[in-house]
């Protein structure tokens, strides 16, 4: 997933580029459900005071031409993701266990319904 | 994910990695290594496209109380609505390569980083709306479509999102154009005057002509342009003049014509000391537009306080209950 390096683009609090210190409204990420029977996805992200704001802002961003029947909204800094680097050893134990896969198995052409 | 000089054979492999991935038009997510050249070009092209969509709601902005009819005003408002939903789509795609949105809109307001040049010619007549929606929102879509392929993974989602919603824009224009010409002499005329007008800053939104714009062979290796701005202006070109003239109005250029030979159509050259002047701050409206998205933001500070404060208030209240109960 992509969204846990997003939280570290600003801290809360953190004097900007200008030298003022500003009130940053933190990050959250949006999950939309399309449509009954389909799982939640990721659309994108968003910043709002609190969570119910976040929750508003993500209808009216997200939804605007019935796209979805759910919003999730997260804080970004709440979400734990694997590693910095998607094509990271933590997926590599999957790699060689080919045998987990039905088309690893020949069965004759002659055997239905397997 | 910081990587330091010292690490220079690391770098290497890490470089040839991104280049294998993009060369094989692959998708380079957020977190992945990448160049720093690729992330600041990223951050500045996405940005500019984040600032055009928010500073272009102005000039439609402009006639929504004027709109002719609540049907016209319905559509005019929720056209402009997606503008400010595009512009965020693109800010938060920004996000995923360390910046703050914050900051990008300070850098906007503070004249560090630009928008389209298109917005800063003014819309004088209802017409002006019609010709944005089918000229100038017609040009966006040729240069966004191919950025849905766009080897940056949270830019070419943005651009999808975008481009679907993008097509009502110009279908919209087009429609209004079509009411006002079958209207009276004066609403021809009025169309014809506000095409007269567009057509040729539609062409330079392209950008300049490929012997001048010395990014983009960097960009196009870096698949984060996938045609030259010539290609796309040609594209457009040819794509607009029997639009226009299904539509019936002049597209305002002795020049342009058929080409049998290339099989595309010849146009007349654009002027580029008007565009370089626009891109330089002295368009008709670069002023006030900066000055209307300055006002917007700073006025707007004691809501962004206040939903602060309330939040603030509210998670107090809540500690307050459960350490009471």
């Amino acid at each position: 997933m992509s969204m846990a390096d997003d939280t570290t683009a600003h801290v809360e609090g953190e004097p900007r580029f200008d030298g003022t210190p500003k009130a940053v409204w933190p990050l959250y990420e949006v999950f939309v459900r399309g449509k009954r029977g389909l799982n939640h996805v990721h659309v994108g992200s968003l910043h709002a005071p609190d969570d119910t704001m976040a929750l508003h802002n993500a209808r009216n961003l997200y939804t605007r031409r019935n796209e979805g029947v759910s919003i999730w909204v997260v804080r970004g800094d709440a979400i734990t993701a694997s590693s910095p680097d998607e094509k990271d050893p933590f997926f590599a134990p999957a790699g060689d266990k080919v045998y987990r896969h039905p088309t690893f198995y020949e069965i004759p052409d002659n055997v239905p319904h397997l | 994910m910081t990587v330091t000089e010292d690490q220079g054979p690391d770098l290497a492999a890490l470089e040839a990695d991104f280049d294998r991935t993009v060369a094989a038009e692959g998708r380079v997510e957020p977190r992945d290594w990448m160049p720093e050249g690729y992330r600041k070009t990223l951050i500045r092209q996405i940005a500019q496209h984040a600032h055009s969509e928010i500073i272009g709601m102005q000039p439609e902005g402009n006639w929504i109380l004027r709109a002719p009819s609540l049907r016209r005003k319905a559509i005019l408002l929720a056209k402009v609505q997606d503008e400010a939903g595009h512009g965020l789509y693109l800010y938060s795609a920004t996000e995923t390569l360390g910046v703050d949105r914050g900051e990008l809109t300070e850098k906007l307001i503070d004249s560090k980083q630009k928008y389209s040049s298109i917005f800063n010619y003014p819309t004088l007549t209802f017409a002006d709306i019609g010709v944005i929606g089918w000229l100038v929102d017609g040009a966006a879509i040729v240069n966004q479509v191919p950025l849905c392929r766009s080897s940056y993974g949270p830019y070419a989602r943005a651009m999808v999102r975008i481009c679907k919603e993008e097509s009502f824009h110009q279908r919209q224009g087009f429609e209004l154009l079509q009411t006002l010409m079958a209207g009276t002499d004066a609403q021809r005329e009025m169309v014809q005057d506000a095409v007269d007008r567009w057509w040729w800053p539609s062409l330079m939104m392209f950008g300049p002509a490929d012997g001048d714009s010395p990014n983009t062979q960097q960009s196009m290796a870096w698949r984060i342009k996938r045609h030259t701005n010539d290609e796309l202006r040609q594209r457009y070109v040819d794509m607009t003049v029997p639009q226009a003239e299904a539509l019936g109005v002049t597209l305002p250029d002795p020049e342009l014509r058929w080409n049998d030979e290339r099989e595309a159509h010849d146009f007349g050259d654009i002027d580029w000391d008007e565009f370089m002047q626009v891109v330089k701050g002295a368009g008709p409206c670069n002023a006030q537009r900066l000055a209307s998205r300055r006002a917007a933001h700073e006025n707007g500070q004691w809501v962004r306080d206040a939903a602060t404060a309330y939040a603030a208030k509210q998670a107090a209240r809540a500690s307050e209950g459960a350490m009471s109960a």
